[in-house]
């Protein structure tokens, strides 16, 4: 019951308590207080008909107490203290009261660009998500050590820097929607970290927030269109352990209700009239989804991204349809004037065309390449096999 | 809130850089420094001025340059006046838009030297 209000309902209380008191870190220490007083009493009492509206008055009564205590301890907390001083000693806790919904305001202040993008991530999952420290540890495969430090410092500097808890103006809200979106793809692509935390329904649930907050922003439906229509072929993905190409999955272990989800998101994108990469990418995924597939199309899309990013990995993806619509001697020239040496699909897609071609030697040593490049697991043990078919 | 904007110059870049543009580019500076978010500034002279002193054990130690030796090094300081870091990341960016070299360290000013720091 608790546990369902946690996930729920965390960042909204989260985001509420840094309006209130002005510092993520005093903002924490209170609602993980008001979750344990919760712990204690709602077994006992029953769940308050306002659980978001309790914790946060839970909270924030406990912060005042606190800041009241703590008042000689440092400068800033006196003025916090003072300010606060004007206000009644115990505020009631009125169960039917609102909160205005705070967590867009939270939202830029994590994904500020002041911060190291892995620091934006890492504040974003433990604000928004309520992921705790050590799952975020875990995920990205670094020591909790490291990634607490790097956690404390980041409010720190929020804090000290005066990082704003604002939605940008206009003239900055393109860029630093931007950056949002970077944040929360970027989660996604983590994907499964540890078999525990799964990075990639964290993404979807925060690409929701995004969107039920923004609801005008055509490139926020279109990332979430993108991850639910990526996501829905999760299942289909592996057969025990082992990577399924496209191709070869199973369609009926697609998930139909992310996928229809996900195209009518794509249909509200357009519908308000995106043009942006995340609209093209949602598209580009969606059209993989149909049998047989539109090569056509899908070059053209790739060719419209390419002047967006002018990223050499969408020129790489749309050698693939060129391969598939001129033949693989085709996406072969494509692919050759690509400088990404240290880029393993770059490898693997090269190696796939040669083979094609039936150039096994140079197909061998760009699997090889492939391989040293790629960690160990189902994508190494699927290359692997590969280069074993090819003799 | 107050915040100091650092400014770094390149030495190379900036000497590279024709003696009309460079006090082109001056006058636009100077520009943007007299509006309101500005507080206060100064502009420093060439490293070549700099004497750096150090404590040794028998006493002060006095070296003929800057302390950092680097080809960037700090042309002057900034003080503005901004409601958040945004407000001196604009005036920042302003100004780098406005000069082909170097960068711009943005740090908040310590207001109040708080206990036991």
């Amino acid at each position: 019951m608790l546990e369902q209000v946690f996930r729920d309902e965390w960042g909204r209380i989260l985001a509420s308590l840094v309006g209130f008191l002005g510092d993520i870190e005093l903002a924490e220490d209170a609602a993980q207080e008001a979750f344990a007083t919760a712990a204690e009493r709602w077994p006992r009492d029953g769940l308050p008909a306002n659980p978001a509206g309790w914790l946060i008055r839970a909270a924030r009564n406990r912060a005042v107490d606190r800041i009241r205590r703590e008042r000689t301890l440092a400068a800033k907390t006196e003025q916090l203290g003072r300010e606060l001083r004007d206000q009644p000693e115990e505020e009631a806790m009125d169960e039917t009261s609102t909160f205005p919904d705070e967590r867009l305001e939270l939202i830029f202040t994590c994904c500020h660009p002041a911060l190291a993008l892995e620091v934006q991530v890492g504040l974003t999952l433990r604000a928004l998500g309520g992921l705790s420290t050590e799952e975020i540890a875990r995920a990205f495969l670094v020591p909790f050590e490291t990634m607490s430090k790097r956690l404390t410092r980041a409010k720190h500097k929020i804090r000290d820097a005066g990082i704003p808890f604002a939605v940008p103006p206009d003239h900055l809200l393109p860029e630093r929607l931007d950056a949002v979106l970077a944040v929360v793809y970027l989660i996604f692509n983590e994907g499964w970290g540890d078999g525990r935390v799964d990075l990639s329904a964290e993404a979807i649930r925060l690409g929701r927030s995004v969107v039920e907050l923004m609801p005008d922003e055509a490139e926020a439906h279109a990332l979430l269109a993108l991850m639910l229509i990526n996501h829905a072929r999760t299942a289909a993905r592996f057969r025990g352990s082992e990577l399924v190409l496209l191709d070869d999955q199973d369609r009926s272990l697609w998930d139909r209700r992310q996928i229809a989800e996900g195209r009518e998101l794509l249909e509200r994108a357009l519908a308000l009239r995106g043009t942006g990469p995340y609209l093209i990418q949602a598209a580009i995924a969606d059209l993989h989804l149909s049998e047989p597939r539109d090569w056509e199309e899908i070059a053209l899309l790739y060719e419209r991204l390419e002047h967006i990013t002018r990223s050499p990995v969408v020129t790489m993806n749309r050698a693939i349809a060129i391969a598939e619509l001129e033949g693989p001697e085709a996406g072969l020239a494509l692919l050759d004037r690509l400088e990404l040496a240290d880029y393993r699909y770059y490898h693997s897609t090269r190696a796939d065309l040669l083979r094609r071609l039936g150039r096994a030697e140079d197909a061998r040593t760009a699997y090889t390449r492939a391989l040293e490049l790629t960690h160990p697991g189902p994508e190494h043990r699927f290359l692997e096999r590969r280069l074993a078919d090819l003799s | 809130m107050r915040y100091a904007l650092l400014i770094y110059d390149d030495i190379e870049v900036r000497d590279r850089t024709p003696a009309e543009e460079r006090r082109r580019i001056t006058a636009a500076v100077l520009e943007v420094l007299e509006r309101p978010p500005v507080t206060g500034w100064l502009r420093l002279q060439d490293i070549e001025s700099a004497t750096t002193v150090r404590r040794e054990q028998r006493g002060p130690l006095l070296t003929d340059g800057p302390f950092v030796d680097s080809k960037d090094f700090l042309g002057g300081f900034i003080v503005v006046e901004a409601e958040n870091l945004d407000g001196a990341l604009a005036v920042a960016e302003e100004l780098q838009e406005l000069r082909p070299w170097g960068a711009i360290e943005v740090r908040p000013v310590r207001e109040e030297p708080s206990i036991g720091a």
